[in-house]
Order: structure tokens, then sequence, then C-alpha cells
């Protein structure tokens, strides 16, 4: 028992845990490849087709004029509001998912997006306003719905389930006034506020951008320095104060900052479905085992750029389609597997 | 926290301490003063307060009235990573994320005595492998949870309370949903646990015959009151049992150790006298307690 008996020879706990850690820098790796693979490929196809090498050569400014419109004006802010779009709701869905021990918790099934897609469409419709306006809307809605769902939900602390249930009833009310709100509109605008029910990467520009990198520049860390408690939280709230863990304001300043990167994520491209939601899992059956919080924000860009890849390229007779549509797409299914094959403890 | 530490020098104790929900009090006025280095069961009937009492030692419960101590100072306005390095909890079913592994698991533990961002230390290395191998559970370590059996799930929740290092260990219900065979193993490794390392041990038990023979320090509880605490020996009554539990039973000396055993009467199984079971020895006034000689001589004849 003394302190300084010898550590242990090899380490059991701490082969296991460098085990775990390869296993995550080896995923993050992959997916760092397959997202700058899809990015390739993103600037490369279109109407215009730039041979790979062309683009890098662009990219690096010598480029000819044409290439570098197309490529630095048209297809890479597109991609990079995927990438930081696909982080932020990847990154958000994982914390939701961990810190209230659900797979069903994230913010695009509670309820916190469609928050957001209510109070652009307001905005859009009803009081007429444009531009970075709108997505100021949209993400104070995101965190006035968030606020209502938490303390709804607050009976002595949080728990998972009334915070989900609580949360799908806020997202049915949301669908309602975003689907009256699109009925009583003139078509045009009706078509513009579209965007706000599907999410798309169209009409990027680099204004919004900056806003959003600036953001999850200050999200990003405070998430993981946040996150360290999870690990404890992560086995009951009882345990976690055993531990040491003041356990309902560790979940509020998490649950902050998940909500705060969905809102910034969906004021910037709109609610695209689903990637909140499989990001997590999906990060968390790579790696073994969560919190997953990097894994899930890369999960996110490929899914996220993957998607639009596919909306704007891959459709049969070459129609093109906002990427929240096969993000949709995608997300339903994989949400029919998860319950077809979740095991006794997952759902709970 | 752990060098050179004596045994069981923390000192836990309740004064005057109200526990309740929604403002109806489980647990009332109650004074406790934990045992050092010894164990401490806490029995009672089902919604007596002693899951109740045990978290608000555990500091989980904020008292409506009086104060949990440690070595004096009141629990609450001490840091809770502080506490969390001397007084370790395992809730009575605690859930795991069903992915990680035993080693991660008990891992976590070590949560209180990490800084954040810090390398795992050789001290850190030192006492989980402790706690692997004081429970067990080492050959487990790279299974994951929820594929062991209740009996191995249960010493690897124990080996995370353990790898918090803890000089005091509650545990509430920690033998509840296993078979007999596994209830003894649990306790067994609790009790090397306290003499080995003089952890002090604090535990809520169903089992009153079971918490007879593992305590030191019994603890009767009824309607969120101690009615009885002392040795077991000294503990167990024929009206206590009553008192606490609304029970008719005869007591007996556990055959194996020699402590206090509680035989259950119940509506439908004659109450035999004593004279006709076979045991020579003398009951008084419903007590009946048996020499050593007698039940040999008696009952296997």
């Amino acid at each position: 028992m003394s302190a300084r008996g010898a550590a242990v020879g090899g380490g059991i706990a701490r082969g296991a845990r460098r085990a775990r850690l390869r296993r995550a820098h080896r995923v993050e790796l992959a997916l760092v490849v397959l997202v700058l693979g899809i990015a390739a490929l993103s600037l490369s196809l279109g109407a215009y087709a730039i041979p790979p090498a062309d683009v890098l050569r662009t990219l690096l400014g010598d480029g000819t004029g044409r290439e570098e419109f197309v490529v630095l004006e048209l297809r890479l802010p597109r991609l990079t509001l995927g990438v930081l779009v696909g982080a932020a709701l990847g990154m958000s869905g994982e914390i939701f998912q961990s810190v209230l021990r659900n797979p069903l918790a994230s913010p695009d099934i509670i309820g916190v997006t469609v928050g957001a897609s209510v109070a652009a469409v307001l905005a859009l419709l009803v009081l007429g306003l444009g531009g970075v306006a709108v997505s100021a809307a949209a993400f104070g809605g995101a965190l006035i719905v968030a606020a209502a769902i938490y303390l709804l939900a607050w009976r002595d602390g949080v728990s998972g389930a009334r915070f989900v249930l609580i949360g799908v009833a806020v997202a049915f009310m949301a669908h309602a006034v975003l689907g009256y709100l699109l009925t009583r509109a003139d078509i045009r605008d009706a078509q513009t506020a579209l965007v706000w029910m599907v999410g798309s990467l169209s009409g990027a520009g680099w204004d919004e951008i900056v806003v959003v990198a600036v953001s999850l520049a200050v999200l990003v860390p405070a998430a993981l320095v946040l996150c360290v408690p999870l690990r404890a939280l992560e086995l009951g709230d009882d345990t976690a104060r055993g531990l040491g863990v003041r356990a309902q304001g560790a979940r509020l300043g998490l649950i902050a900052v998940a909500v705060a990167l969905a809102a910034v994520g969906t004021a910037a491209a709109g609610p695209v479905a689903f990637v909140a939601f499989v990001a997590g899992p999906i990060a968390r059956r790579l790696v073994g085992s969560g919190p997953a919080l990097v894994p899930a924000a890369l999960v996110g860009m490929a899914v996220v750029t993957g998607a639009d890849l596919l909306a704007l390229h891959l459709l049969p007779g070459g129609i093109q389609v906002p990427v929240g549509i096969v993000t949709g797409l995608i997300g339903a299914p994989y949400l029919l597997w998860l319950l077809a094959t979740t095991g006794r403890g997952e759902a709970r | 926290m752990s060098a050179g530490r004596p045994a069981g020098r923390h000192e836990l104790a309740a004064r005057a301490l109200r526990l309740g929900f929604d403002g109806v009090s489980v647990v009332h006025d109650l004074d406790l003063v934990v045992p050092g280095a010894r164990t401490t069961v806490i029995v009672g009937a089902n919604a007596c307060g002693k899951s109740t009492l045990l978290r608000g030692l555990a500091r989980i419960l904020r008292p409506e009235r009086g104060a949990v101590t440690l070595d004096g100072r009141e629990i609450r306005t001490l840091p809770t990573r502080e506490v969390a390095r001397i007084v370790g909890l395992l809730p009575q079913q605690p859930l795991a994320p069903e992915d990680i592994s035993v080693a991660d698991l008990v891992g976590r533990g070590r949560h209180p005595h990490r800084a954040w961002a810090r390398r795992w230390s050789d001290e850190d290395e030192r006492v989980v492998a402790d706690a692997l191998a004081a429970t067990g559970t080492l050959e487990l370590a790279a299974r994951r949870v929820d594929t062991l059996s209740g009996g191995q799930r249960q010493r690897a929740w124990i080996a995370m309370a353990l790898a918090q290092d803890p000089d005091i260990l509650l545990l509430d219900e920690p033998t509840s949903f296993l078979d007999v065979a596994h209830q003894i193993d649990v306790l067994d490794l609790l009790c090397a646990l306290n003499r080995g390392r003089g952890t002090t041990v604090v535990m809520v038990l169903h089992d009153l015959n079971l918490a007879a023979r593992y305590a030191d320090h019994l603890v009767v509880m009824a309607e969120g009151r101690i009615v009885a605490s002392g040795p077991p020996a000294e503990v167990i009554s024929v009206e206590i049992v009553r008192e606490a539990y609304g029970l008719e039973c005869r007591i007996i000396e556990d055959p194996v150790c020699g402590s206090p055993m509680v035989v259950p009467v119940g509506r439908f199984h004659t109450d035999r006298p004593a004279a006709s079971s076979g045991s020579g020895g003398g009951g008084v006034g419903g007590l009946l307690l048996p020499g050593p000689a007698a039940r040999e001589g008696g009952e296997h004849q």
C-alpha cells in the first residue's frame, strides 16, 4: 500500500489506456484522410471539372483566373462551411448523448435545431429581415428552445429520459409553428424559408464562415475542457458525485456548450438533419468507447461534406438537392437500424 | 493521500441529521459516528431510510437539518474532490456505458486524484493495478463491462471505488441481485479490504444474517431512526427484530461463526417449542441461544 511501492511493470491499466488512445488516434487520422479525400473530390468535381493537381496549384495561389473563381469563390466556401458545420453538429450531438446518457438526446431530435429554424423563419417572413440577422435569430432560437427544455425537464436536477421526452414534445410544437408560418407565407418567401426546413450549404460566403470559425475556436476548446468530468459523469450521477464531480453543474456547462455548438451550426446552414444524431454513435463504434468528442466532430465533417458531394454530383438524373435531404435519407434508416439492434442498456 | 496513512484515520459522523425529499423527512434527527477501520452495516425494513442515510453520508443528499461531518468539519463545506479522495461510494445500481472495458471503468475511479490534462502517473497505475488485483478482476481487465456476470461486474465496480483509494468506502446494497455464493464472494472481498488495508467499510445490506456475520458495528434502523447499534451479538434480539421489521423470529447462533442468526417464524410454519426442536439450549423470553454443545448434540443425532 505504500506509495513508494514498485510501480507495476508494464502496467495493465496503462496498457489498456494506451491501447484506447492509440485506437482513437488511428481513427482520427483515418477520418482526417477521409475528409481530405472528400474535400479533393468536392473541389474538383462540377460542371467545370478541375483535376486535383490543378486544384492544389490553385489553392497555393497559382491558378488561372477561371480556376481561382471556381475553386476559391464557389467551391471552397461551400466545403469549408460544410466542414465547420459538420464539426459543430457532430461534437454537439456526442456531448448531448453522453451527458444525458441517451442516444436519442441529440439536438436535432429534441428540438434545439428546429427552434433555430422557427426563429430564423420568423425573422425572415414576419420581421422581413435577411442575411446575418436571420442567422442571429436562428442562434437565439436554439438557445431559447434549449433553455425552455432544460427548465421544463428540471426536477431536482435534469435526467436523460425526461429531457428527451420534453425535447421531442417541443420539437413537434416547433415543427407545427414552422409549418404554419410556411403555409401563410408568400410563395417566393416560402422558397427562401425552405432552407430553414432542410439545411443547405448553398449561399456559403466567407463572411459567415469567419463568424462560424471564430465561434468554434472558442467553443471547441471549452467543450474539451468541460468534458474532463464527463468520463465520471457517464457512470451515473451518484457515482460521479462520489468521485468528486458536481454533477448538475458539470452537466449544465456541457449542455450549454453543446447547445451553442448546435446553434452555430444551424444558424450557418440550417438544420442539417441527423448529423448530430449519427456522429456520436458512429464515432463511439469506431473508437470502441466514449466520450469521443474529436472523433465525433470528424465524423460530422465527413457526413456533411460527403452528403453534400452526393447531393451535388452523384444523384441519378443529375439533380441537385440541399445537403439536409441527403443526410436525412442516410440518417433515417440509421435510426431504424439503431432501434432494431439496440441492446438492453443503451436506450436508457 | 494513501502514503503512510494510518488505517481508519478519518472519522465520518452524522449529527442531528435530517434527510428528506420534497419536504417529507425520511431520516429524522439521527446521530451516528462511524467507527474507523471497522465494518459498519446498516439494516432495516424497506423504506426505513437506510439507503437515504448512506446517500446522506456520501453527501449526495443535502441535509434538511443537522450535518454530516468528516473529521469534525461539515462535509458540504469541504471541496468535493478533496472529500472524494477520502470517501468512496458505490451506489446501488451503478450504470456503466455498455461499451467500456473493466480497465477503463476502474481507471475512471482515479478522477479525484487527477489534475486536468495530467499524464497517467505511476501512482495511478499502482493504485489501479492494486484495485484490480484485490478484487480478482486483473484477468478481466480487457473485457467489456456488459459482458461480465453479475458477480464479476460487482467486483469490477468495487475495484473502481478502490481506485479512488478511499479511507472510507460506502456501499449501497452491494449484494443485491447476486446469488448467495456471489454475495459471500463480495462480502468476503470487503472483509479482506477492511482487515488487510484498514479501510472503513459502511454498507447497507438486506440480509440480516449476513449483516450480523460481517458487521463489527451493526446499525438497525426503523422509520428513519436508529433503534439499536453496536456489536451484532449485543444488538440482535427478538424485540429489536420485531421493532425494526415487525417480524416474529427466533435467534440462534450461526453454526459457522457464532454470530446471532435470525430465523423468521411466519404464519404457516409451526413455531415449535424450544424443547422439541431437538436443541436442548435454554430459550430466555423467546430468545433462544443454544450453546455449541447442545447444537451439535441435538441437530445431528
